[in-house]
């Protein structure tokens, strides 16, 4: 097979990866920043946080494959967006640090100051890299302020991290938090039993309004400040992605008012899924353009690896993502019913 | 200070941060999955009482052992990025087959192994701790293999301005690679082995639970001899590779000056890096140092000053850290045997002197592990890649010193806390003691 295939498969494979990684870990992180609004006591925040115990790091795990297939894949890449994005991305590093402890030590103390400490730290690391992974995205579709010379191995950045918050970068971040709240607050509806659940039901129909309303101008201001209708104006078939993304944003609400949680639920994972997609999508062939010169681009032809280092990858990746994933499959039916007050009160494990 | 050094400030000390857990992990995970499995065969509920209360330590000092990792993964991109743009092409793909085979298997199983002991079955319960385990142990092999490539470098040319990978298998059977992991492996092993006689030991002093912390300790001594032993044996196997692709740093670990044959191993050694010479250099072993590298007394150790000097890498600290963990290793193996022998007579738990000894030995492994690491990097240095790429033109071009210095800071701080609070958690439920009432567990999986 052509070389150049393998980098279009790895660059299916490299949106796919996000892809997941935030149609998972968005509901744990929705979760974690919702559960200070709507646990009213002590049981319930621990009903939540044990409604995500189970399953948080085999999420999380999603960004750290989605993070060495860009090392593997695009070293290049990876290179240029970790050290330009540095201040952004080390403070969403910590965020994940703190959240990720969180969830281990809030439980190994009976005591309110220490409990409570915690519950702020879950809120703060569970609502920044919401918002930081939305405002690095939407950056990254509207390209950042690099001069990359292939030729001459020479590379400069010329960018701030306050210049990461202009008004696109920003929506972006905004559009994150509220697809993850609405994600969440179904997870948790689904997850959870009684008041809890019907709060966190309502709390969907609530927030749904103004998660329509940032996506839509989100959509539209996307035209102007950045390229990423490029692709789908020259191949309109493409537009069945965003068309994917807005139906199932539609349904998600159709759904909810219904009080079917569960076909709501799946029409959120599939709207984060496509607007990743979409974003991906038009995106092509670049991985991150530059926004001062296009021949600066990262694209899958400049920044990728050899072929055969793609190759091995693919092997790896076609064997091991299928029995990762029924494994997977396999512990969300372990993990099936939801949580329940009495459950962790009976269960010293729990969280 | 510059970029460059405080790129390497950071880095070693999030490594070595890290480490302080890795070593625990790989060692508990095993130890418990083998105390699970000895339960849900014989179904004598002290191993069950045994499997939860050192698995509540291991996963204690699982968590930071995970979000410690999530830094490591991205720390290269951060502050490495002309390293990463350079070999990304071979190193970039041990560090995503790691994250796919052994990181997901790890947690995954690692969350039913916590949330499951009421919703699965005991045998499906025991084999997810094995599971999480085996996933621990693989991560360790590809991590390692990364890092062996970073010492000897295999299996690539130089071709598009950087290093491209042309042989896959070179790098996973890289020798130095599987001789790091059966040294780093075992190490773990020994670190948990001396963790659950210490606290053990703690225990006896106070005639706390005496049959469970005999038996415990009874288990971890037979562990930690054999670990021990082997963490000597494949540490020679080390050295002996070192001395064929890293001279530099071979020299450094032994502080030898001058080429010689037939050269010695002295016991006192001090070494005076200025004047290129050892200031103290007695009781020497004459041909040791010869036959421990080549095992042959004739093969002839090359010295410092046949290199220039700015490809030697720091002599004192890489010596000492060497020393040290030798050091420190024969201790352990010395008192895992003593161990083996004492915990079966009858008056263990009056031995007061020996049990004093292992409680306050805790730290020694955690020593050990550290110098390790002290000396496979620091001894590496000038290279970043050994003779391929200098440290020096590794790192991230667009970072500026305010950036890594408010980072690191951060870091500090933030690992200062948690670290803290890791191990006050980690003393409050080792001094605790094991739960007595498990009923929960056995009437959901059932008896016997
Ligand atoms: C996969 C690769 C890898 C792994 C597993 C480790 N290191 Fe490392 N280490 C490097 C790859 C590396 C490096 C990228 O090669 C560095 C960064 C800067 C440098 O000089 O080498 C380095 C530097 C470096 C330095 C500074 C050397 C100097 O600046 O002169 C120390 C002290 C350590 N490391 C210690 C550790 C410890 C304690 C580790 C245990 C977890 C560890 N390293 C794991
Ligand atoms: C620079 C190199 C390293 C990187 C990039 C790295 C990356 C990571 C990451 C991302 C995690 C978290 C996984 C999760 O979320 O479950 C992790 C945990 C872990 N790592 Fe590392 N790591 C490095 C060094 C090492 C080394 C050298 C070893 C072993 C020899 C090791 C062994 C482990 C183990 C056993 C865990 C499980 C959790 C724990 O430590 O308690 N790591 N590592
Ligand atoms: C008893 C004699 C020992 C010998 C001869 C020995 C030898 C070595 C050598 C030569 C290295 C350098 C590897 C390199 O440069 O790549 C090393 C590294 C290391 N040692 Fe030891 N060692 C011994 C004991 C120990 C003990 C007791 C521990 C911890 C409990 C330990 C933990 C480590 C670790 C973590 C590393 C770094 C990882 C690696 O390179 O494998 N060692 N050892």
């Amino acid at each position: 097979m052509d070389a150049s295939v393998f980098q279009i498969i790895w660059f299916v494979l490299w949106g796919v990866l996000w892809a997941v990684y935030f149609m998972l870990d968005g509901f744990v992180l929705g979760t974690g920043f919702l559960s200070t609004f709507l646990a009213q006591d002590d049981t319930e925040k621990r009903v939540l946080i044990n409604a995500v115990g189970p399953v948080w790091d085999g999420n999380e795990v999603w960004l750290l494959t989605a993070g060495g297939a860009t090392f593997a894949a695009f070293p290049t890449t990876y290179a240029l967006m970790f050290s330009n994005l540095y201040s952004a991305l080390i403070l969403l590093l910590f965020s994940l640090i703190v959240r990720g402890v969180s969830f281990e030590f809030r439980g190994k103390l009976d005591n309110a100051v220490w409990r409570g400490a915690w519950d702020k730290a879950i809120l703060v690391s569970s609502f920044l890299p919401a918002l930081l992974f939305g405002v690095a995205f939407g950056n990254i579709f509207k390209g950042i302020p690099m001069r990359n010379d292939f030729a001459a191995i020479n590379f400069t950045y010329e960018g701030s991290l306050i210049g990461l918050l202009n008004p696109y970068g920003l929506i972006t971040g905004v559009l994150f938090v509220l697809l993850f709240a609405v994600h969440g607050a179904l997870y948790i509806s689904l997850k959870t039993t009684g008041d809890l659940s019907s709060r966190a039901a309502g709390l969907t129909n609530k927030a749904w309004p103004a998660l329509l309303a940032v996506a839509v101008a989100f959509l539209g201001y996307t035209y102007p400040a950045t390229k990423l209708y490029d692709n789908f104006l020259k191949t309109p078939i493409l537009l069945i992605i965003p068309l994917i993304a807005v139906a199932s944003l539609v349904l998600v609400k159709v759904f909810a008012a219904k009080g079917q949680n569960g076909t709501a639920f799946t029409f959120s994972c599939l709207t984060i899924v496509f607007v990743v997609f979409t974003g991906v999508t038009g995106l092509f062939p670049n991985l991150i353009p530059s926004s001062l010169d296009p021949a600066s681009n990262l694209t899958i032809y400049n920044s990728s690896s050899s072929p055969l280092t793609l190759k091995i990858m693919t092997v790896v990746a076609l064997i091991f993502v299928p029995i990762v994933i029924s494994y997977k499959i396999w512990v969300y039916r372990i993990f099936r019913e939801p949580v329940t007050g009495k459950d962790v009160l009976a269960s010293p494990e729990a969280y | 200070m510059n970029v460059l050094t405080l790129s390497q400030l950071q880095f070693a000390a999030t490594c070595m941060f890290h480490w302080i857990f890795v070593p625990l992990t790989l060692g508990l995970s095993v130890m418990t999955a083998v105390m699970e499995t000895r339960y849900v065969r014989t179904g004598d509920e002290t191993w069950l009482r045994m499997t939860k209360f050192w698995g509540k330590l291991f996963l204690i000092n699982f968590a930071l052992g995970v979000v410690t990792g999530i830094t490591m993964e991205f720390q290269f991109g951060l502050n490495w990025a002309e390293y990463s743009r350079y070999v990304g092409d071979i190193f970039g793909a041990p560090l995503a087959i790691e994250a796919t085979l052994a990181f997901f298997m790890e947690s995954v199983f690692i969350g039913v192994w916590i949330f499951g002991w009421q919703k699965v079955s005991k045998k499906v319960h025991a084999a997810s701790i094995w599971l999480a385990a085996i996933g621990t142990n693989l991560s360790a092999l590809w991590i390692l293999l990364a890092n062996a490539w970073m010492q000897k470098p295999v299996g690539f040319v130089i071709r598009n301005g950087r290093a491209e990978m042309n042989d896959f298998l070179a790098l996973v059977t890289n020798p130095y690679g599987w001789i790091k992991f059966s040294h780093a492996l075992l190490s773990g092993y020994a670190l948990a082995a001396f963790v659950i006689m210490g606290v053990s030991a703690w225990h006896l002093l106070r005639k706390n639970e005496t049959d469970f912390f005999i038996r415990s300790f009874k288990m971890a001594a037979v562990w930690g001899l054999v670990a021990s032993l082997g963490v000597a044996l494949s540490g020679d196997f080390h050295a002996v590779e070192i001395a064929k692709v890293q001279p530099t740093k071979f020299a450094a670990m032994e502080s030898v000056w001058e080429t010689k044959k037939n050269a010695g191993m002295s016991l006192l050694l001090i070494p005076d890096a200025k004047n290129e010479r050892n200031s103290v250099e007695t009781l020497t072993i004459p041909g040791m140092l010869s036959f421990l590298a080549f095992k042959d007394t004739a093969g002839e150790v090359k010295g410092l000053k046949d290199f220039p000097k700015e490809l030697r890498p720091p002599v004192t600290p890489t010596f000492l850290s060497f020393r040290l963990m030798v050091g420190l290793g024969t201790f352990m193996i010395l008192a895992s045997l003593a161990g083996v022998f004492l915990s079966r007579k009858e008056n263990f738990v009056d031995n007061r002197p020996y049990l004093l000894l292992m409680t306050i030995a805790i730290p020694a492994p955690y020593l050990a592990q550290q110098f390790g690491w002290l000396v496979a990097e620091l001894g590496r240095q000038p290279w970043i890649v050994y003779g391929v790429l200098k440290t020096s033109d590794a790192v991230s071009k667009s970072i500026t010193t305010t950036q890594v210095a408010v980072s690191l800071i951060g870091f500090t701080v933030l690992y200062g806390v948690l670290g803290a609070i890791d191990f006050f958690l980690l003393a409050k439920y080792a001094k605790k003691g094991p739960d007595s009432d498990l009923s929960h567990i056995i009437n959901a999986q059932g008896r016997g």
